[in-house]
C-alpha cells in the first residue's frame, strides 16, 4: 500500500466513523434526511466563499458551506413553525432551491476564467476520495476530535433531546441551543466530508452506521460506538477496494465487471459497503434480523406442533390414568388439523426425543413424556378457567384460544394463574379437570382393545 | 329470519402479534342505536377499524348482513377519529361531503348533478349548508364533526360506525348529532357509536356493547348498562391478561 | 421584447428551452401537488436519485439509448425504491425517513458505479443528470411531421399529457385517497395501488426529463410548485392550476436570468421556483407570514384601544379629581410604541379627546368602553358565579376575555346570571347599548 492509499483510508476512516455518531442522533430523531439537506445546502455557500475570497481557500470555503447548511436547517424550522407547509415539504424546498443556486453560482464560477478548475467544486458535488492530502486528514481529524467531544460532554443531554424534546423543554434544558448545537456539528463534519464522498453520499454517511447498528443494540452508549465502528468499516474497505489493495491481495480484481477498467471512485465504494454491512444487518441480526424472526417463528411452529401432539396424545389417555394406552395415528388425525404424514412424523421426532412411544397400533406417551404432557395440560386448562371465570368468555369458545396462548405462557404467568383459582378453592398442582367437554372419540372400544 | 346487520364472530386482534382484543363475539339488531363503550386502551376503536377491514383480524370473522365486508362495502358509513384528518387539505365541506357518494360510483366515474344534490341535502340535514364552501380547517370543532356526518349520510349506507364523533364538539352539536342519530335509527339503519361519556349513554343508546380487552357485555342498555357490568369494564384491567399478551408479543417462552 | 432579443443572440433556442422547461416544470408540478398532500415530497427527492443505476440497467441490457429502455429501467428502478423503503420500514423495524434514505443513496452509489463501468460509450455522466444541460437542449433534433424539433420535446410531451390523463381521469380516487386512506379502503379504493401508480408516474415524468433538465430541477419542482401552491388557495382544483402557472413562470422567468447572467438555466429555475416559494411564505394573503404579523399586530392595537377605552371609563365611575394625561395614559396600559399609537388612532376615531393635559372619553367612546367593561364585569360574574373562582381571582381572565365577548355572547352571559345590575366586587355593570360593530369582540 502506497503512502497515499494510507491516507486515504485514513481520513475516509475517521470520516465515515464521526459522521456515523453524529448520524445515529438524525436516525433516532426521525431526521434522518437532515444529512442530505445539509449537504446539498451547503453548495452555495461554498461558492460564494470562492466569490468572495477569489481563490480556493479551503477553511473559508468549508465556512461559507458551514453557514449556509445551517441556513438551511433553521429555514426549514423556520417554515414548519409559521406556515402550513410540512416537514418533508419544507426539506424538498430548501434543499433544491439552495442546491439549485448552487449550481448557478458554480456555473458563474466557471464561466470566470478559468476558474472552474481553481474552485474544484466538481470534487465537493460528486466527491473525490483519492485526491486527499496530508492535510485534508490532518483537517478531518481535527473536526472529529471536536465533534467527538461535543457528543461526549453533552451525551446527556443529545440524549434526551433526541428522545423526548417535550421532556427536555419542561426540565428547562434550551432546547434551542442543543439543536443548534448538535446541527451545528453534524454541519461541520457534513462539510468536511463534502470534498471526499460528495453531496448525496454524504448523507449515507450518516444514515447507514446508526440504521445499521440500531439493529445490534438497543442502547444509545453502544449504538453511538457501534456506529462509529461501522462508520469506519466501509471507509476502509471502500478505500481498499477503490485502490486495488484488495484486488492485489486475493490476486484477482473482484470489481472486474463491464466493459472499462478505470478505477472505480472511492465514495460509492465506501456507500456500497456500508449498504451491505446495513443488508447483513437487516437479515442476520440476533433478535431485530429477517432471519431470527422467521427462525423464532419457526421455532414456536415446532414447539406448538409437539406441545399440540403431547396434550392431544394426554385428553385421549386421560380416562385410563394412569395407563399409557396407545392411540392410533388416525384417531390424532380426528382432533388434530394435521395431515396425516405430518402425525406420523410428527411422532417418530417426539420418539427420537424420547416423549412418545412408538408401538405397532400407533403411538403412547412415554413416563418422561407423560409428565411433560401433564405440565402441559395443567397450563391449558388454568388458561382455560382463566378465561371463562375472569375474562367472561364463554366455555365452548375457550378450547381454541388457550391452545394459541399455552405455549407462549412463562412459568409465573401460570404460577400467578394458579395462585388466583387456588384462592377460590381450586386444588394444587394437580391437572385440573376440563372446563368443557373433551370429545374423546366415538369409538372408546377401539382405546381399550389394546389393554 | 334475515342476516343481522352485524355479526362478530370469535374476533381476536392483535397489533404486532400482541393481541388486544380477545374472543369478542356479538350480534347487533338490526335498527338499533349501539354504543361501544369501555375504558381508554380498551380497544374501543381498533373494534371499529377491525371490523371494517382496516386491520387484519388474527382470528375469527365479521359479517355485515351476512356477508363478508368486502362483499358489503356499500352498505357501510364510516366516521373517522377527528384526529386523524390533515385539516390544511385544500378541501371545501361539500367535497368532503361529496366523498361519501364515492365508493357507490366506483372507479373513474366523476360525481355529476344527482350526486352533488345528494351532498347538499346531506349537509342541509346537518345543519351546514351556508359552509359548503368553506375550506375544513374554517370550521369550528363541531361544524368539522357535522361535516363527516354529513359524509357518512351521503354514503347512504345502512349500517354506520362512528369512531368518538363526540369528542370536542360543543352541547349544541352533541344533541344535533344525537338527534340525527335517532332519526337514522327511526328511519331503520343501525348506527355503532364509539363512545366514552358515561353519562350519557343510557340517554343516548338503544344497545350497548362493553368492552375492555375482552366482551364485558351486550344487549339492551336496561339490561346491559347496569353497575355490575360497568364495574366488570372499569374495574381494573385484567393484569393477567395484559401479561399473556406481552407474552404472545415476545415469542415463545425460554 | 426588445430587450429579449437583445440579450439572447437566438430566440429560437431561447423560446425552445421556455417551451421544454415549462412542460417538464408542469409534468412535475401536478404530481407535486399530491406528494406535498400526502407527505411524500421526499419520496419524489429518493427516486429522482434512485433512477440511476436503472437507466444504466437498461442501457446495459438494451445497449441503446431508446427512450422506451429507459423508461423501463426508470419504472422499475422507481417502484423498486418505493417498494424497498416500505419493506425496510413494515418488515425491517427501520424508520421510514431512514430507510428511504438508506435505499436511495444506495441506489445512487450503484448508479455511479455502474456509469464508471459501463458508460464509457453513453453520455450518461452524473453530473448532467444532476445539473442538466437544458441550455443545449436545441442542438439534439429529430424530425416530427416534417418538422425538427428538439429531442426533449418528443419525450416530456407525452409525459405531460399523460399525468394530466391520469389526474383528470383518477381525480376522484386520487382526492379520496389522499384525504382519508382509511376511507378509500372502506370504499374500495385501493390506496396502495394509487400509491404505486403515482410513483410509478414520479419515475417516468423524472426519467423523461432527466437528460435535458437534470435531476435538481426535477425535485424542485415535484415540490416548490405544490407547496407554493397549497400556501395560496383551499381548493385543490385552484391549488393545481397555481402550481403549474407557477412551474411555467419559473421556466420563463429562470430562462430570461440565466441567460441575463449566463449561467445555468436549471439551476436558475429552481431558485426562481424558490424565490415564489419564498414571496408565498411572506405576503400569503391568508397563510403567510405577513398577513399572520398584520393580524397579530391588529389585534393588539384593537387590544390596547379597548383597555385605554376601559381604563378612561373606570376613572369617570370614581369621579376622579384630576383628568388623566395622554403621557399617563400611554404609561398605564404598558406604555410603548402601540400603546401611543392606540391612543392616537382613539383619538382619530373621535373615541376620545385629548389635548397636553387631559384625555377624554367622547360620547361615542364612552359608549363603547360601556360595551367592553360590561364584557369585563359580566364575565367576572358568570367566573364568581359558574366556575367558583375567588374574587381576587376574576380581573385578570376578565381582562383577557373582555376583548372577545361580543354582543351575543353578552346576551347569553346576562341570561344566565340572575342578576345583572353589579359584578361580583360591587360595581355596576353597564347597560349595553349595542355595541358599534368594530374590534376583534365580533
Amino acid at each position: 500500500m502506497t503512502f497515499l492509499t494510507w491516507i486515504v483510508l485514513i481520513g475516509t476512516s475517521l470520516l465515515g466513523s464521526v459522521a456515523g455518531v453524529l448520524g445515529c442522533f438524525a436516525v433516532l430523531r426521525r431526521r434522518a434526511l437532515v444529512g442530505d439537506l445539509l449537504s446539498h445546502a451547503a453548495l452555495p455557500g461554498l461558492c460564494l466563499a470562492f466569490l468572495v475570497l477569489g481563490q480556493r481557500h479551503f477553511g473559508g470555503m468549508l465556512f461559507g458551506a458551514f453557514c449556509t447548511g445551517l441556513a438551511g436547517v433553521g429555514l426549514v424550522t423556520l417554515v414548519c413553525r409559521w406556515t402550513r407547509t410540512k416537514e418533508d415539504a419544507a426539506v424538498g424546498i430548501v434543499l433544491s432551491t439552495f442546491f439549485g443556486a448552487g449550481i448557478v453560482l458554480s456555473s458563474v464560477i466557471q464561466n470566470q476564467e478559468g476558474g472552474g478548475a481553481k474552485a474544484g467544486l466538481e470534487s465537493y458535488i460528486y466527491g473525490q476520495a483519492a485526491g486527499m492530502v496530508l492535510q485534508d486528514v490532518l483537517w478531518i481529524a481535527m473536526v472529529s476530535a471536536a465533534a467527538l467531544v461535543v457528543v461526549v460532554l453533552l451525551f446527556k443531554e443529545f440524549k434526551v433531546l433526541s428522545f423526548d424534546p417535550a421532556f427536555a423543554r419542561t426540565q428547562g434544558w434550551p432546547t434551542l441551543a442543543l439543536d443548534l448545537a448538535m446541527m451545528g456539528t453534524l454541519a461541520l463534519v457534513t462539510v468536511t466530508g463534502l470534498p471526499a464522498v460528495g453531496v448525496v453520499l454524504m448523507a449515507a454517511m450518516l444514515i447507514l452506521p446508526g440504521a445499521t447498528a440500531r439493529f445490534w443494540t438497543e442502547r444509545l452508549g453502544p449504538m453511538l460506538v457501534l456506529s462509529g465502528i461501522l462508520g469506519a468499516a466501509p471507509g476502509t474497505i471502500g478505500t481498499l477496494l477503490s485502490a486495488g489493495v484488495v484486488a492485489g491481495w486475493l490476486g484477482f480484481d473482484p470489481l472486474a465487471f463491464g466493459p472499462t477498467a478505470t478505477n472505480l471512485p472511492t465514495g460509492p465504494l465506501i456507500v456500497l459497503s456500508g449498504t451491505a454491512l446495513f443488508l447483513f444487518s437487516v437479515l442476520f441480526a440476533p433478535r431485530r434480523g429477517a432471519v431470527a424472526r422467521l427462525w423464532a417463528a419457526a421455532r414456536l411452529r415446532s414447539t406448538t406442533a409437539r406441545e399440540n401432539l403431547l396434550r392431544t396424545l394426554y385428553e385421549l389417555s386421560e380416562p385410563r390414568l394412569p395407563d399409557r394406552p396407545a392411540i392410533a395415528v388416525e384417531q390424532l388425525l380426528t382432533h388434530r388439523a394435521w395431515r396425516a404424514w405430518q402425525a406420523r412424523w410428527l411422532v417418530r421426532w417426539m420418539s427420537w426425543l424420547g416423549l412418545v412411544e412408538r408401538t405397532p397400533e400407533g403411538a403412547r406417551l412415554s413416563e418422561s413424556g407423560l409428565g411433560k404432557a401433564r405440565g402441559l395440560v395443567r397450563t391449558h386448562r388454568l388458561w382455560e378457567r382463566f378465561l371463562i371465570e375472569r375474562a367472561d368468555i364463554a366455555p365452548d369458545h375457550v378450547d381454541r384460544d388457550a391452545d394459541m396462548i399455552e405455549h407462549l405462557l412463562g412459568r409465573e404467568i401460570v404460577d400467578a394463574l394458579e395462585e388466583r383459582l387456588a384462592a377460590q378453592g381450586g386444588p394444587r398442582d394437580a391437572v385440573p379437570q376440563s372446563p368443557h367437554e373433551i370429545r374423546r372419540t366415538k369409538d372408546e372400544g377401539r382405546m381399550s382393545k389394546d389393554k | 329470519m334475515p342476516p343481522p346487520p352485524l355479526e362478530i364472530h370469535d374476533m381476536t386482534v392483535a397489533y404486532h402479534r400482541k393481541p388486544v382484543l380477545w374472543d369478542i363475539d356479538l350480534t347487533v339488531p338490526e335498527g338499533s342505536l349501539v354504543g361501544i363503550v369501555g375504558p381508554n386502551g380498551a380497544g374501543k376503536s381498533t373494534a371499529l377499524i377491525s371490523v371494517l377491514g382496516l386491520i387484519p383480524l388474527a382470528s375469527g370473522r365479521v359479517e355485515i348482513y351476512g356477508k363478508p365486508y368486502a362483499r358489503q362495502r356499500h352498505q357501510v358509513g364510516y366516521v373517522p377519529q377527528r384526529e386523524s384528518v390533515d385539516w390544511d387539505f385544500p378541501v371545501t365541506a361539500m367535497d368532503v361531503v361529496l366523498m361519501g357518494t364515492y365508493g357507490r360510483l366506483g372507479w373513474i366515474r366523476r360525481p355529476g348533478a344527482a350526486e352533488r344534490h345528494a351532498a347538499r341535502l346531506c349537509l342541509a340535514q346537518v345543519g351546514m349548508e351556508a359552509q359548503a364552501d368553506r375550506q375544513i380547517r374554517q370550521l369550528s370543532g363541531g361544524q368539522q364533526q357535522r361535516v363527516f356526518l354529513a359524509r357518512a349520510l351521503a354514503q347512504d349506507a345502512r349500517i354506520y360506525f362512528m369512531d368518538e364523533p363526540f369528542a370536542g364538539v360543543d352541547a349544541s352539536t352533541e344533541q344535533a348529532i344525537v338527534r340525527l342519530l335517532q332519526a337514522l335509527r327511526d328511519g331503520g339503519k343501525t348506527v355503532i357509536v364509539v363512545h366514552h361519556d358515561l353519562q350519557t349513554v343510557a340517554d343516548y343508546f338503544d344497545h350497548v356493547i362493553l368492552l375492555n380487552m375482552r366482551l364485558i357485555a351486550s344487549g339492551p342498555t336496561a339490561t346491559t348498562f347496569t353497575h355490575e357490568n360497568l364495574h366488570k369494564a372499569y374495574g381494573g384491567r385484567l393484569t393477567i391478561l395484559d401479561e399473556a399478551a406481552e407474552a404472545v408479543r415476545r415469542g415463545p417462552a425460554p | 421584447m426588445a430587450w429579449l432579443q437583445s440579450l439572447s443572440p437566438d430566440t429560437e433556442t431561447t423560446l425552445w428551452v421556455m417551451l421544454i422547461g415549462a412542460m417538464t416544470n408542469t409534468a412535475c408540478a401536478l404530481l407535486g401537488c399530491y406528494l406535498v398532500l400526502r407527505r411524500m415530497s421526499l419520496l419524489g427527492d429518493a427516486i429522482s436519485h434512485a433512477v440511476l443505476p436503472g437507466l444504466v440497467v437498461a442501457f446495459i441490457l438494451s445497449g441503446t439509448l431508446n427512450v422506451g429502455y429507459m423508461f423501463l429501467g426508470a419504472l422499475a428502478v422507481g417502484l423498486l425504491t418505493s417498494a424497498l423503503t416500505e419493506t425496510l420500514h413494515r418488515h425491517g423495524g427501520v424508520a421510514e425517513d431512514a430507510a428511504m434514505g438508506v435505499v436511495f443513496t444506495s441506489l445512487f452509489a450503484l448508479g455511479v458505479i455502474l456509469i464508471k463501468r459501463y458508460g464509457s460509450g453513453v453520455d450518461l455522466d452524473p453530473g448532467c443528470v444532476l445539473e442538466g444541460l437544458l441550455e443545449f437542449v436545441d442542438l439534439n433534433r429529430v424530425e416530427v411531421a416534417g418538422h425538427s424539433v428538439p429531442r426533449a420535446l418528443v419525450s416530456i410531451a407525452p409525459v405531460l399529457a399523460l399525468n394530466l390523463l391520469f389526474l383528470v381521469v383518477f381525480w376522484k380516487e386520487l382526492l379520496v385517497s389522499s384525504f382519508d386512506p382509511a376511507l378509500a379502503t372502506t370504499m374500495g379504493f385501493r390506496a396502495g395501488l394509487l400509491h404505486y401508480v403515482l410513483m410509478a408516474l414520479v419515475a417516468l415524468t423524472t426519467v423523461a426529463s432527466f437528460e435535458q433538465v437534470g435531476s435538481i430541477l426535477v425535485i424542485a419542482m415535484l415540490i416548490v410548485p405544490g407547496a407554493t401552491a397549497h400556501l395560496l388557495t383551499d381548493r385543490l382544483r385552484t391549488m393545481l392550476g397555481l402550481a403549474a402557472a407557477i412551474a411555467v413562470a419559473s421556466a420563463v422567468l429562470g430562462q430570461l436570468a440565466a441567460t441575463r447572467w449566463n449561467t445555468n438555466t436549471a439551476g436558475m429555475m429552481s431558485v426562481v421556483a424558490g424565490m415564489f416559494y419564498l414571496a408565498a411564505v411572506c405576503f400569503s394573503p391568508r397563510y403567510g407570514m405577513l398577513s399572520v404579523l398584520v393580524g397579530n399586530f391588529r389585534n393588539a392595537l384593537t387590544i390596547v384601544r379597548e383597555d385605554l377605552l376601559a381604563m378612561l371609563y373606570r376613572l369617570e365611575e370614581l369621579a376622579a379629581e384630576r383628568p388623566l394625561g395622554p403621557r399617563e395614559a400611554i404609561q398605564a396600559v404598558g406604555g410603548g410604541v402601540l400603546a401611543t399609537l392606540g391612543l392616537w388612532s382613539l383619538a382619530r376615531r373621535g373615541e376620545i379627546q385629548r389635548d397636553h393635559s387631559a384625555v377624554r372619553l367622547t360620547e361615542r367612546g364612552r359608549r363603547r368602553a360601556s360595551q367592553i367593561v360590561r364584557s369585563h364585569r359580566l364575565w367576572e360574574a358568570y367566573l364568581v358565579r359558574y366556575l367558583g373562582l375567588p374574587l381576587d381571582h376574576v380581573h385578570e381572565p376578565a381582562a383577557h376575555m373582555e376583548h372577545y365577548i361580543g354582543g351575543r355572547l353578552q346576551e347569553q352571559l346576562a341570561a344566565d346570571l340572575e342578576q345583572t345590575g353589579t359584578d361580583p366586587h360591587g360595581r355596576q355593570i353597564p347597560h349595553g347599548e349595542p355595541p358599534p360593530a368594530s374590534g376583534t369582540a365580533e
